[in-house]
């Protein structure tokens, strides 16, 4: 598959990474060849397969409708990298 | 030429769970910021979500009552995009595999009856709150709403009015209500709407060019803005503009729509197995169960009032608006109160009470019990209605004792024969001027004759029988 610089420009900023204009090419080259790799799965022939979403043969793992305790709000914001008294703090995202 | 307008409708639905979708926090609403929340919510590194088996088991009733197909092999998704609304990075939803698909509802409307399509309905998690301050120019993030259960209800796009739309989520509203999966408060955002419309010209298969509208918190917002964008894509088009797929905000202060800044690449949401949650696998048993257990809705109260109890369409209407209400009218007719007055009772006494105070029927604290002793007075002729009246003003509140209440005001009714014809003689002596224009034809005198007997006995008479005594005397001499 053919990774283009636009490609690139699309996915940095889908994942909010900005990468400098010099390193699009490299980055483009290095993905492609990740890529292909992957190609190798094409040549399986998977059309009667089911999709495998999990590793695991388990069903239905649920909890009773039950209120527990929250967290101490402190706690909870101790590893925010920017806070308030009450809040967790973020750039300004709002329109 | 002439325009048709498309809709389609994508209504998220907050479940009354006690606890959130995937964790044990409170979905109550409002709180201090993030005190509704754990690691689960906030999304913490390690914190693993388990689906609430209550949403489960809600989607599932919301997904029957709307004729559709439950999916007996379902599963979670991830829905990829940064917003600090979710603190994930991710919202959890489904995608590939929702819970219920392929429903259909039959509306009926002024101008006959429509049928919509469910698409699909599906489980996710609802975001939290962000609150921009203008003096730091930094974002607050609240996370209590995060991880509260939703329900989202996509229509196909099978609306050509506002009115359809707005009848539509009435019985969506109703029908969720009466399942007991959601309160369904608007003002609170427990039923939000997203509009997509577009217009084509009238005859025409193809669908035009859409575009979606959020920020419609009530059923008057949404009438309002489907009737401006319809006319704004209509205009560009006569102009010869073409519409831009795009979302735009209802502005209700304003009157109209305007594109939200768009963001780049902001549909492009990398949906993924959610590797967290494993798959739903439904058990045929389960699924009966629940089937059988459907509580009766609306529609069906309301054909059933008609014929068992001979009520007008009007009244039925009334009474089962609000599943409390209808629940309070079977309870009154249980307590053997004839249905045409628990109806009247109800549509005049307890909503007029209701709406005085700004109360829902469910903060009600007067008791079936209660009316329904009320109401059996009148009937055995103890209590005029004017007088139960008043004591139902008196008992509503805190649900009072009826019979206490009228021993200790002295309200009984006045059946005794011989004090209300006491009564009308009195009247009659003390107004000889109106009697002399009754007798010479003047048919309006006898109202003030008759409140002249009530006032003389306190208005605790039967009117019938001061009627009557008053004509008998009146006619007789």
């Amino acid at each position: 598959m053919k990774i283009t610089t636009e490609l690139i420009a699309h996915i940095s900023q889908l994942s909010r990474l900005s990468l400098p204009e010099g390193e699009q090419a490299a980055m483009a080259a290095q993905l492609e060849r990740i890529v292909d790799y992957m190609d190798v799965l094409s040549r399986l022939d998977t059309g009667d397969i089911e999709p495998m979403s999990h590793v695991f043969p388990v069903r239905n793992v649920l909890r009773a409708d039950e209120e527990q305790p929250s967290c101490d709000r402190e706690a909870l914001l101790a590893n925010a990298p920017a806070r308030d008294e009450e809040s967790f703090l973020t750039p300004k995202s709002v329109e | 030429m002439n325009w048709e307008t498309v809709i389609g409708l994508e209504t998220h639905v907050e479940l009354a769970t006690k606890s959130k979708i995937f964790c044990g926090c409170t979905t109550r609403f409002g709180g201090a910021p993030n005190t509704h929340c754990c690691p689960v919510c906030t999304g913490m590194p390690g914190a693993l979500p388990v689906l609430n088996q209550a949403v489960l088991e809600y989607a599932v009733r919301a997904g029957v009552a709307l004729n559709c197909h439950i999916t007996r092999y379902s599963k979670f998704d991830r829905k990829n995009y940064f917003y600090p609304d979710l603190p994930k990075a991710y919202q959890i939803s489904q995608l590939y595999l929702p819970i219920a698909v392929g429903g259909r509802v039959e509306l009926s409307t002024p101008s006959g009856t429509v049928s919509v399509g469910i698409h699909e309905l599906h489980m996710e998690e609802d975001a939290g709150k962000l609150v921009h301050d203008p003096w730091t120019d930094q974002t607050r993030a609240d996370y209590n709403r995060c991880g509260v259960p939703l329900i989202e209800i996509v229509t196909q796009p099978d609306f050509r009015t506002a009115d359809q739309v707005i009848a539509y989520l009435e019985q969506l509203k109703e029908t969720l209500q009466y399942l007991g999966v959601s309160d369904c408060k608007m003002q609170e955002g427990s039923l939000r709407c997203d509009v997509n419309l577009s217009v084509r010209p009238l005859g025409s298969r193809e669908l035009g060019t859409r575009t979606e509208m959020k920020n419609l918190n009530s059923f008057k917002a949404i009438a309002r803005a489907i009737d401006y964008e319809a006319r704004r894509q209509i205009e560009l088009l006569e102009q010869g503009g073409r519409v831009v797929q795009e979302t735009r905000r209802w502005d209700e202060n304003k009157d109209a729509t305007y594109a939200m800044r768009s963001k780049e690449d902001a549909q492009d949401y990398r949906y993924f197995p959610e590797p967290d949650l494993p798959p739903i696998e439904l058990d045929e048993g389960w699924l009966a169960r629940l089937r059988a257990a459907q509580p009766e809705l609306a529609p069906a109260k309301r054909a059933r009032y008609q014929a068992d109890y001979g009520l007008p369409a009007y009244d039925c209407q009334m009474i089962t608006s609000d599943r409390v209400l209808a629940q309070f009218f079977e309870g009154l007719v249980e307590l053997g109160a004839p249905a045409k007055q628990a109806a009247n009772w109800i549509m005049g006494e307890v909503l007029g009470a209701l709406s005085a105070r700004g109360m829902e029927p469910r903060e009600m604290c007067l008791s079936a019990g209660t009316l329904a002793r009320l109401i059996a007075l009148v009937e055995e002729g103890k209590l005029n209605r004017n007088t139960a009246v008043k004591v139902f003003e008196a008992v509503f509140d805190q649900d009072g004792d009826v019979d206490a209440y009228v021993r200790a005001h002295g309200l009984e009714q006045v059946n005794d024969a011989g004090v209300v014809q006491a009564a009308v003689e009195r009247a009659i002596q003390a107004h000889p001027q109106s009697v002399a224009d009754f007798r010479g034809g003047k048919e309006k005198v006898f109202g003030f004759l008759v409140g002249q007997v009530m006032r003389e006995l306190k208005g605790k008479a039967d009117p019938k029988l001061v009627n009557t005594l008053l004509r008998q005397v009146l006619g007789g001499t």
